[in-house]
């Protein structure tokens, strides 16, 4: 079984685009989708809920009253400013990391699980998907990405799927480095712009630091030409398989709008050349 | 005053709304918190004249006093420190730099020493005061450089953030003790959607916010019926253009390129101003 991840540095470039294309167009896949905190894969493959269930991650503390002698110990321990003077804590500051609650000489800070979100086993028309929702302002979205993964190997093992798909998110923080460790490929996806290229650039490094192999496509790369050959120039230059280049084309933009992947919607020369990419990453796939 | 341009969905034009918002106002400061992907310089091209490295905390084990009690693993709850084999195995990456294995361990031979995460770099270009943060790469802790970054914060200037795309801790650590934020988004599906959610995380924090929409021709008109239902201000409309998009990519600012932008960038200003006020207005008659 393959994994491969589509990532790119930049929003807005094209992942969650591409990763439905992909999924349409793979045969005996389970897809993840990995960027928790603004997942959309949903929206254009539209799975069925077969299964919801709550993440629980982190802890915050919680200061209780009655037992509170506000000596301020808590105050000065804490290194993330949470605690205020009048003895209340800032859910949002808090790192859950328990030191005031060590310290505290009257026992009076409890920490308290937090439910961080919600994660679900989902059946799509192409095949199963794990998909998940980062709770409101919460934490640790690097770990809720390792347990879609590890949910959407768990169904790949079971129902003999031999690819998972993963959409990545943007960055190169704790949920990007989640979701690429361990895969066979990671795809980057870049369009022609000196932002494009300077943070493909710096997403790249990421997949080198963790020897990620790695593969690249310019989207919407007629917008500007020559910063397209840059950007491929970049590739050669660092042993980056270049997939191919897509169009900037409206119609991707209307298959979105009617809830529909690019690869079902009828025309378009977006559509032609992402029809060609799949066919080359099919053969490096089989490659192995 | 500080002003955080933000958006769930990446990609929508948060850089280019910061940039040129900051370019048409007097007296500004851009601080660029994406630290992990910073682009505002490519726009501003700043002469930086200061470079600050900046370091979280993390503990180290003088192995030699060490009788492996195994305290310091109890206490972190990060995961970040293992006891094997009565040994101490420390995972710099997943410390949050918050000192009680340090101070907790019972021999105190814990002491803690310095990880680079990345730096801050300052600068200014033609009055705009400027400063950004670079998380270095494979390190997963972008809130502390973001943290950083804000404190180079000027009293006197009218303070443009740049945040991360998302609605996760470092969008959050970006947003926070702003007085207003701009939420960037598109009119598809994708952008509908994500939008939705940071306005639930802003409303979470209690900030006032409106709403820009980019690329405002292509997609349909959800995002503005949303906007309409729930009562929340949409501040400006950028209509698709490719002579826009072609300045994008080259890193000429609109406001350069299109100078009209110019104008529509301060009446912004205004709009935020009278925005602030009246929700104010409004928190004092609920008081």
């Amino acid at each position: 079984m393959k994994q491969i991840v589509i990532i790119s540095g930049k929003g807005g470039t094209g992942k969650t685009v591409l990763t439905a294309s992909f999924a349409s167009l793979a045969k005996n896949a389970v897809f993840a989708d990995c960027d928790v905190d603004a997942a959309d894969l949903h929206l254009l493959l539209k799975p069925v809920i077969k299964e919801k269930n709550i993440f629980k991650s982190g802890f915050t503390a919680v200061i209780k009253e009655d037992k509170c002698i506000e000596c301020g110990k808590c105050i000065e321990v804490c290194r993330f400013d949470a605690i205020k003077e009048n003895f209340f804590v800032d859910s949002i500051s808090c790192e859950g990391c328990a030191f005031c609650s060590y310290v505290c000489p009257t026992q009076a800070i409890e920490m308290q699980e937090n439910v961080s979100g919600e994660w679900f086993i989902a059946k799509t028309k192409y095949g199963p998907m794990v998909h998940a929702r980062l709770g409101i302002g919460e934490e640790n979205s690097g770990k809720l990405v390792s347990l879609v993964r590890e949910k959407a190997k768990e169904i790949a093992i079971e129902e003999n799927k031999d690819l998972i798909i993963i959409d990545g998110s943007p960055g190169i923080g704790c949920p990007v480095i989640a979701s690429i460790t361990g895969v066979d490929y990671a795809i980057i996806v870049t369009e022609p712009t000196i932002s494009g290229l300077h943070d493909a650039k710096r997403v790249a490094e990421v997949g080198k630091h963790f020897k990620v192999p790695l593969k690249l496509i310019v989207n919407k790369y007629d917008l500007n030409v020559n910063i397209t050959k840059i950007i491929e120039k970049f590739c050669n230059d660092n042993s980056i398989e270049i997939l191919g280049r897509i169009t900037f084309d409206k119609l991707v933009i209307s298959a979105m709008v009617e809830g529909k992947t690019i690869i079902e919607f009828n025309k378009g020369k977006a559509k032609k050349e992402i029809l060609k990419i799949w066919e080359r990453l099919k053969k490096d796939l089989k490659k192995g | 005053m500080i002003i955080a341009v933000a958006s769930g969905k990446g990609g929508t034009g948060k850089t280019t709304v910061a940039v040129n918002f900051a370019l048409s106002l007097r007296n500004a400061q851009l601080l660029d918190c994406d630290v992990e992907e910073p682009n505002a310089h490519i726009f501003i091209k700043p002469h930086f004249k200061e470079r600050k490295v900046i370091y979280i905390p993390i503990p180290e084990v003088d192995e030699s006093k060490c009788n492996g009690c195994g305290k310091c693993g109890e206490v972190c709850v990060y995961n970040a420190i293992a006891i094997v084999k009565n040994k101490v195995l420390i995972f710099p990456q997943l410390c949050h730099g918050c000192g009680a294995c340090t101070y907790l361990c019972p021999q105190g031979i814990i002491k803690e020493v310095k990880k680079e995460i990345g730096i801050v770099e300052t600068g200014s270009k033609n009055g705009l005061q400027f400063s950004h943060g670079k998380l270095k790469v494979g390190e997963m802790m972008a809130p502390p450089l973001i943290k950083a970054v804000k404190k180079k914060r000027l009293k006197d200037k009218t303070v443009i953030i740049d945040a991360p795309p998302g609605t996760a801790c470092p969008m959050i650590s970006a947003i926070k003790d702003s007085d207003f934020v701009i939420l960037v988004t598109e009119p598809t599906p994708f952008g509908l959607n994500d939008l939705i959610l940071a306005v639930e995380v802003i409303r979470k924090l209690g900030i006032a916010f409106g709403v820009i929409i980019n690329r405002s021709d292509l997609g349909n008109d959800e995002v503005i019926r949303y906007c309409r239902k729930e009562n929340i201000a949409v501040l400006m409309q950028i209509p698709f253009d490719r002579e826009i998009a072609v300045a994008y990519s080259k890193g000429i600012p609109l406001v350069e390129a299109i100078p009209k932008y110019n104008n529509e960038f301060k009446a912004l200003y205004e709009k935020i101003r009278e925005n602030i006020g009246h929700q104010e207005a409004k928190t004092q008659r609920k008081i």
